[in-house]
This record gives structure tokens, C-alpha cells and sequence, in this order.
């Protein structure tokens, strides 16, 4: 498995891209509530779509601690390396 | 800085659904049932199409005399928990009756629905365990995932092939996987495909909750609910559900053919430190389990009517579920038009439920309908005048 935090990271964002309703200038540092004005659900129902791209399930519980897109990728990036 | 500061926004969502002198929809006050079908409300009778009461026995005549004598004999509650002195002959009763309607071994039951899903999943699903749950699942199997500690996965809704690749990364990991359905989906009405998760359940090795809280009473020959319906109820570990919907009363049970369900009556939280349901609740809802049993034509008619709503609603031009079942929902793509149509609705003497995102699947705002076996024809083809009524006036249509 070759990801790391920055590529995973740029599939999260173009992957929020695809999405119209997502601000243009987003980056690894974009926090996910605040500056996507995503709610829980819209997080989950997004972060279903990166698992389905990385082959990868994100318990729900270590959404809680993740704030930025960067903190997403470092998660992935970890259970993947986990698993 | 307020503690209710950060209810802010929830307060200026709350104006926007009144705004123009709307109601609160959610604060509705129905004085007084005067059937099952119609109630007071502002003063008007009102077209109940909004209730869960599926078969209408909350105003069983049975179930109330049961429910007066047990209060007369037994008192008006019991002041404590199950596992103190909240347990008492009743209470025995009603699990034994449900073990049999259920051909089940075991049952536990709690004084709501909403525990019993709670009180369940946070105990089976331990530390080094996994909570798979269907993306659309109903608060309280959230909740009871919270409550709990297991690592919890959401497959899509609906979907054995997704649950199915979920489970397939999990594998090799230690720790029991609980897999959480529901029978009936609360919101749009469609079905669990049972039959599905019942083989990849089979496949993997997984344990298999369903939560039948709409579909007990409702489907199944016998009226045990989607498992019975499919045939697979031997795959299904535990079935739980609510007194609350098709039994007209309260409370919730979970019953399962697993000797171990006996020891989380010492584990489960929502079980243990929470007064138990009263005497004339347990009366009266063996009660309407002896009419739900003996009264097998109510289920026909139920089915009878959530296909005249459904096909209604359809031929007035608005999009519903995929499903004729008793929940069913007109989905709307704009809020205020469905705060609008809602009131227009209740003005015009119908009372169905407004849903509003992000408690709906795909944030689509819903006028969700739930059917009764007690509706006659006449009620519900009114009911469809008036939402086709309303549409119209609104220039909504499936073509527009
Ligand atoms: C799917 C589902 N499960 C559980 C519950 C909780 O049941 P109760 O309202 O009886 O507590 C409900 C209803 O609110 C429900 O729709």
C-alpha cells in the first residue's frame, strides 16, 4: 500500500470538489465543519465515499476527533497501515 | 454567553419554519382522540394520517378494560427498576407471552422502545467488538452505539453487498461483529431485504440484530415481522421492538433464542437503572398481543389500505417511498414548501408527520403518513383529495 497523508489527502479534496456546494479554495488544512459547513451526517455520508474509493472502514468514534482534511487522510492512512 | 448560546442557529431554524404565522410542527396538541382515525385538534376533527398506530388498538376496548382492571388489582405503577423491585408477576407474563408469539427462548423487556434498542446494542456490542449499522438507522440504535463501546462501521442503507465489503475488511480482526437492521425503515417505509443479510450474516459469521419496531403486527404471516415474512427468522439473533406502533401502548422487548440474553439483564444500563413499565401498560398490551394474534384480518387491512394511500398519492402526481407499507412518505426537495403544504394540510383537517433533514434520508424534507387497519376507504380516499387539493394550490406534481 503506497498512500500517504498528502496523496490521500488530495483524493479527499478532489473528491469534496466533485461536490458544487464545496467553497473552491479548500486544502489539506480545510476544517471539515467549519469551512465545508458539512453536519454530521453530510461528514459521514462523505467519509463513505473516500472509504469506498480507499477500501478502508473509519469507525465512527475516530470521526469525533478529526477536524481538518489532513486529519482525515492521517486516519485513513493509519487504519490502512493497520489493517 | 448563554448555556442555550449555542441553540442559536436551532432557534432561527425553528423561525423559519413559523415564519408567516406557521404552527410549530412540533407541537401539535391533539386535545383528545376520538377514535383511532380522528382526533381534536384546534378544536376541528381531524383525520389522524400521522400516528403509528397501525392497527389502531390503542383504543382497543379490550386492551382499556384489561388496563382499568390491572390498575384497580395492581396499582398505577411499580416505583423501581427490573432488577429491584420493579419486576413484578406481569412483567414475567408478558415475557413469556412474547417468547411464545415469537417462538423465541428468551425476552427482555424494557419500558420503551427506544431503551430496548439502547439497553441491546450497548451491551452485546462490547470494547473489542464491532457495530455495524445500517446508515439509516433510527436514533435510538445510534444512540445505543454511543452508549456503548464497540468500534462502529455504517454500511449503506439497505445494501448486503456494501455491509458485505465492510465486514470482508474486518476480517482476521478479534471481536464479535453485530450487524443492526431495521424491519420497516421509519421514514420513507421501505423494507429491509432480509433475505440478503440474512446470507451474508451466514457467510461471515456475523451476529444479526433486527429492529421490527414497524414491521411486528405488520408483516409475516403471523405478524413477526420481516423475518417471518422471508423466512429467515433463524438467522435473525435477536429481534427487537415496541409496544408503541402496532400494540398501541408503550414499552419495548428484545427476545432472541440466545441463553446469554438472561445476563444482560445485569449489564444493560437503559435496563437496569430506569423504573419499570406499570401494571395497566403490561395489561393492556397482552391485551392488543391477544387481538394482534386472534385478529389476523387487521393485517390484511392494513396492507389493503397502504396500497389505496400509495397509489393515491402517486396518481396526484407526488413521489412517495418505493413501497406500499403503512409508513408512507411524500418526499419534497424544499423545506418551506413542505413546512407550507404541512399546514395547508391541517387547516384542511388532515394530520400527517412533517420530516424535516437531517432527520431524512438525502436531506429531502418529507410528509411522512403512517396507514391504519382502522381507516375506512372513505378516509383515505379524502385524505388523498385534500394532499391533491393542497398540491395543486401549491403547483406541485411529480410531472411539474
Ligand atoms: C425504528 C424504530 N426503533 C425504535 C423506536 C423507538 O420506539 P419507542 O418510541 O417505542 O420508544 C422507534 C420509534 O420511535 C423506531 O421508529
Amino acid at each position: 500500500m503506497s498512500e500517504t497523508v498528502a496523496s490521500v489527502s488530495a483524493l479527499i479534496v478532489k473528491t469534496l470538489l466533485a461536490n458544487p456546494k464545496v467553497p473552491r479554495d479548500i486544502n489539506g488544512s480545510s476544517k471539515i465543519v467549519e469551512d465545508l459547513a458539512f453536519d454530521s451526517l453530510a461528514v459521514m455520508n462523505f467519509v463513505m465515499e473516500i472509504e469506498d474509493t480507499l477500501d478502508v472502514s473509519v469507525p465512527l468514534d475516530r470521526l469525533a476527533d478529526i477536524r481538518t482534511i489532513d486529519d482525515l487522510a492521517a486516519c485513513i492512512v493509519s487504519l490502512k497501515q493497520a489493517s | 454567553m448563554s448555556i442555550f448560546s449555542k441553540y442559536e442557529g436551532l432557534a432561527s431554524a425553528l423561525s423559519a419554519v413559523m415564519a408567516g404565522g406557521g404552527r410549530n410542527p412540533f407541537n401539535v396538541v391533539i386535545e383528545k382522540p376520538i377514535s383511532s382515525t380522528v382526533g381534536l385538534i384546534e378544536g376541528r376533527e381531524t383525520l389522524l394520517f400521522g400516528t403509528n398506530n397501525y392497527l389502531g388498538l390503542s383504543q382497543s376496548p379490550a386492551a382499556i378494560e384489561a388496563a382499568v382492571e390491572a390498575a384497580r388489582a395492581y396499582g398505577v405503577g411499580t416505583t423501581g427498576s427490573r432488577i429491584a423491585n420493579g419486576t413484578q408477576g406481569l412483567h414475567r407474563q408478558l415475557e413469556e407471552r412474547l417468547c411464545a408469539f415469537f417462538r423465541r427462548r428468551h425476552c427482555m423487556v424494557f419500558s420503551t422502545g427506544y431503551q430496548a434498542n439502547l439497553g441491546t446494542i450497548s451491551a452485546l456490542a462490547g470494547k473489542d467488538d464491532y457495530l455495524l449499522l445500517d446508515a439509516d438507522s433510527h436514533a435510538s440504535i445510534y444512540d445505543g452505539s454511543r452508549l456503548g463501546h464497540a468500534q462502529v462501521i455504517r454500511f449503506r442503507h439497505n445494501d448486503a453487498d456494501d455491509l458485505h465489503k465492510r465486514l470482508r475488511r474486518l476480517d482476521g480482526t478479534p471481536g464479535a461483529k453485530l450487524v443492526v437492521v431495521e424491519g420497516i425503515y421509519s421514514m420513507l417505509g421501505d423494507v429491509v431485504p432480509m433475505k440478503e443479510f440474512a446470507a451474508v450474516k451466514r457467510e461471515t459469521g456475523a451476529w444479526l440484530l433486527a429492529d421490527e419496531a414497524h414491521s411486528v403486527g405488520v408483516m409475516g404471516e403471523h405478524g413477526r415481522g420481516v423475518a417471518e415474512a422471508d423466512g429467515v427468522e433463524d438467522d435473525v439473533d435477536f429481534v427487537v421492538g415496541t409496544f408503541s406502533k402496532s400494540l398501541g401502548t408503550v414499552g419495548g422487548y428484545c427476545v432472541s433464542n440466545h441463553e446469554g440474553l438472561d445476563l444482560i439483564r445485569l449489564c444493560s444500563r437503559p435496563y437496569m437503572f430506569t423504573a419499570s413499565l406499570p401494571p395497566e401498560v403490561i395489561a393492556a398490551t397482552m391485551a392488543a398481543l391477544t387481538e394482534l394474534e386472534n385478529q389476523p384480518e387487521l393485517r390484511v387491512r392494513l396492507m389493503d389500505n397502504a396500497r389505496r394511500l400509495h397509489a393515491g398519492l402517486q396518481a396526484a402526481g407526488l413521489r412517495t417511498g418505493p413501497q406500499a407499507s403503512p409508513v408512507v412518505s411524500v418526499i419534497l426537495d424544499d423545506v418551506a414548501v413542505a413546512v407550507a403544504f404541512w399546514n395547508r394540510l391541517l387547516d384542511l383537517g388532515v394530520y400527517v408527520n412533517l420530516s424535516l433533514p437531517p432527520a431524512t434520508p438525502d436531506q429531502h424534507p418529507l410528509l411522512r403518513t403512517s396507514v391504519m387497519a382502522t381507516h375506512t376507504p372513505e378516509q383515505i380516499d379524502r385524505a388523498v383529495e385534500i394532499f391533491a387539493v393542497v398540491a395543486s394550490e401549491m403547483g406541485i406534481s411529480r410531472a411539474a
